[in-house]
């Protein structure tokens, strides 16, 4: 399909298909390279820091406190490295940490959500890799076991992932199919066309305007233009290098993302952690076809409200035809039928200009509503993720015999909207949409089987659940599939 | 009739008003001040009566029901399987007045159950029914 051939990194299944995977018994410490990668980032820093404290004029140069320092700092990370350590007992996983504060860490295998790869870009140079098994629930209850050579890694992962699924550890990672590449070219003009091309081009046109009737605008505001594009190129490029050489494929346990340019990440999704999924058509992809396609996913919220589990959003596609869209829609919501349907033309009044996208319907298994004019965006919300359903209607509604209904799923903006229905509509949908929310509950707590499925589903609890038993009775739920 | 304490308040406030006029200026603007405040308290309270009918709660088998707002009006259901916590709060004013608010939280933020003027022992008991309910229906995530 006139795809560039992209570096094969991390194909489990057939690369390590040749010796079988060994998962230690005894306690093992990792590489001994980890401290390196560990604390290399932040001690190189800090040397070029005092390197050029040490330049600046009138310094006598590097001094002994700040020698100290640095070698108490490189200590530290050899020490941490050689007190951490780590085995599998039956079908657990351990890694003990910390000399001082001994830290204990067990994952049941068994509640593992997934088992990831992780290679940041010191790692890669040094061969190394991360394995990373995700728990669900917060991020603390992730078991890291960095770093490990990189064909190792390759084949504890496969082992961990074997266990974990009940299998001997020495039956290898199911093999999973390719979905999309996305090809780097289109990364990069969609980086441009998003970020900095618009803006800068506004930008210029303003600053034309501007010019022409008071020259000394000029030097300002193109001074404030350079910044404004360099911070804007800086965004741009970081997106850019994240999603590098995006390849989305479709295991047994769930959706495998992989991705970057210097560090790189292979994820995987598990589908019953897909809380909603949204398709954005900003005004300059419409032309071209493109789109891009975003998970909501149930996990730990970085800083918010520690007693909620709330999702956090995950590029499934960042920039991706429709047909490479739709494709990957049928594999995340395999029945997303639903009626669109129109609010009727008096919305026309409460939104004049998202009428014309504005759509919404409810269908067996989901339901969909697409919204904005510049930015068009379809929101899938499987109705047995929805969490409550809420029903407004403002002075100017009412007037118009409008209502609108959200259906919520779990995070902080993850709902699908039914915006401006006609009041009976709503009447109608606050009916019947709980009982069928209920119903399409009921039914996804039965395993589905679904196409290449061996043992798909897995059910999970926070394995970290000990740290997490200061807080209420049924607060975190075993999220089901 | 819970909420009529802002309009409660707010005599209050109109009284301590009226003294320290009349003592800075006299008896006639006192008097004004009264009457003024007087006429302000019986709108406020009439807006807070109606606020306060608008609030309004259901139990039913699967879900309860909230409903709220004068100007916009709402109406939220949230399933007791999606509820993770169920907090009850009683500020100093609440207190005061022996109740308490019941909120309820899902895993969705924009999810608002907040059941604010209910009498403690109230609040006590639909604390218990919801925590009972959702544990027996927990859906997960």
């Amino acid at each position: 399909m006139g795809r560039p051939a992209l570096p094969e990194f991390e194909l489990s299944g057939r690369e390590q298909g040749e010796a079988a995977a060994r998962l230690p018994r005894t306690w093992q410490r990792f590489h001994p390279l980890s401290p390196v990668v560990r604390m290399g980032p932040s001690l190189s820093g800090l040397v070029l820091v005092l390197a050029a404290a040490a330049a600046l004029p009138g310094q006598t140069g590097i001094s002994t406190s700040d020698l100290v320092v640095l070698g108490v700092i490189a200590l530290t990370g050899v020490v941490s490295w050689a007190v951490t350590r780590w085995r599998v007992d039956g079908d657990t996983l351990r890694v003990e940490s910390g000399l001082i504060r001994r830290q204990s860490l067990q994952v049941p295998l068994s509640r593992a959500q997934a088992v990831d790869l992780v290679e940041p870009l010191l790692a890669r140079v040094l061969g190394l890799a991360e394995v990373r098994v995700r728990t669900g629930g917060a991020s603390r209850g992730d078991a890291r076991l960095c770093y490990l050579r990189r064909s190792d890694a390759v084949q504890v992962r496969a082992a961990l992932l074997a266990v974990a699924h009940g299998l001997h550890e020495a039956v290898p990672a199911p093999p999973e199919e390719r979905l999309v590449v996305v090809p780097n070219r289109r990364l990069i003009a969609a980086g441009c066309l998003t970020g900095v091309i618009p803006v800068s081009l506004g930008a210029l046109v303003a600053l034309g305007v501007l010019g022409w009737t008071e020259p000394a605008v000029l030097v300002a505001g193109g001074s404030g233009m350079f910044v404004t594009f360099v911070t804007m190129s800086l965004a741009a490029w970081r997106r850019i290098s994240m999603e590098w050489s995006f390849t989305v494929a479709e295991a047994p346990d769930g959706l495998r993302i992989r991705s970057g340019l210097l560090g790189r990440a292979a994820e995987t999704v598990p589908r019953g952690r897909i809380q909603a999924v949204r398709m954005v058509e900003p005004l300059w992809f419409r032309p071209l076809g493109w789109c891009r396609l975003e998970l909501h996913l149930a996990g730990g919220v970085k800083g918010g409200n520690r007693h909620q589990s709330g999702s956090l959003r995950r590029a499934l596609l960042p920039v991706g035809s429709l047909t490479d869209a739709e494709l990957l829609l049928g594999r995340v919501l395999p029945d997303r039928r639903a009626e669109l349907t129109r609010p009727p033309r008096r919305a026309m009044l409460r939104a004049p200009l998202s009428y014309h996208f504005l759509r919404a319907g409810v269908g067996d298994y989901c339901a969909v509503a697409v919204s904005g004019r510049i930015r068009r965006e379809t929101v899938w919300v499987p109705l047995a993720k929805a969490q409550s359903l809420r029903a407004a209607q403002g002075p100017i509604q009412r007037s118009l015999g409008l209502a609108s209904v959200h259906l919520d799923a779990a995070g902080q903006r993850t709902r699908a909207t039914f915006l401006d229905r006609a009041a009976p509509e709503a009447v109608q949908l606050l009916d019947r949409l709980p009982g069928r929310c209920a119903a399409a509950r009921n039914s996804a707590k039965r395993p589905v089987p679904t196409t290449g499925t061996t043992a798909g589903n897995v059910k999970s609890t926070t394995a970290g659940k000990a740290q997490e038993d200061l807080l209420a009775a049924g607060d975190q739920p075993p999220p089901g599939a | 009739m819970r909420r009529a304490e802002v309009g409660l308040a707010a005599l209050g406030l109109g009284v301590l008003g009226a003294v320290v006029s009349e003592i800075e200026v006299g008896l006639g603007v006192a008097a004004a001040v009264v009457g003024g405040v007087l006429v302000v308290a019986m709108l406020a309270e009439g807006f807070v009566s109606r606020r306060y009918r608008s609030w309004g709660y259901l139990e039913r088998d699967d879900d309860l029901l909230i409903r709220r707002g004068v100007l916009i009006k709402r109406l939220s259901v949230v399933p007791y399987g999606r509820m993770q916590f169920v907090d009850v709060t009683a500020g100093l004013v609440e207190r005061l007045f022996g109740i308490a608010t019941v909120r309820l939280h899902t895993a969705a933020a924009a999810t608002d159950a907040r059941l604010p003027g209910l009498a403690v022992l109230e609040a006590a008991r639909l604390r218990e029914q919801l925590t009972s309910l959702g544990e027996a229906r927990a859906a997960g995530i």
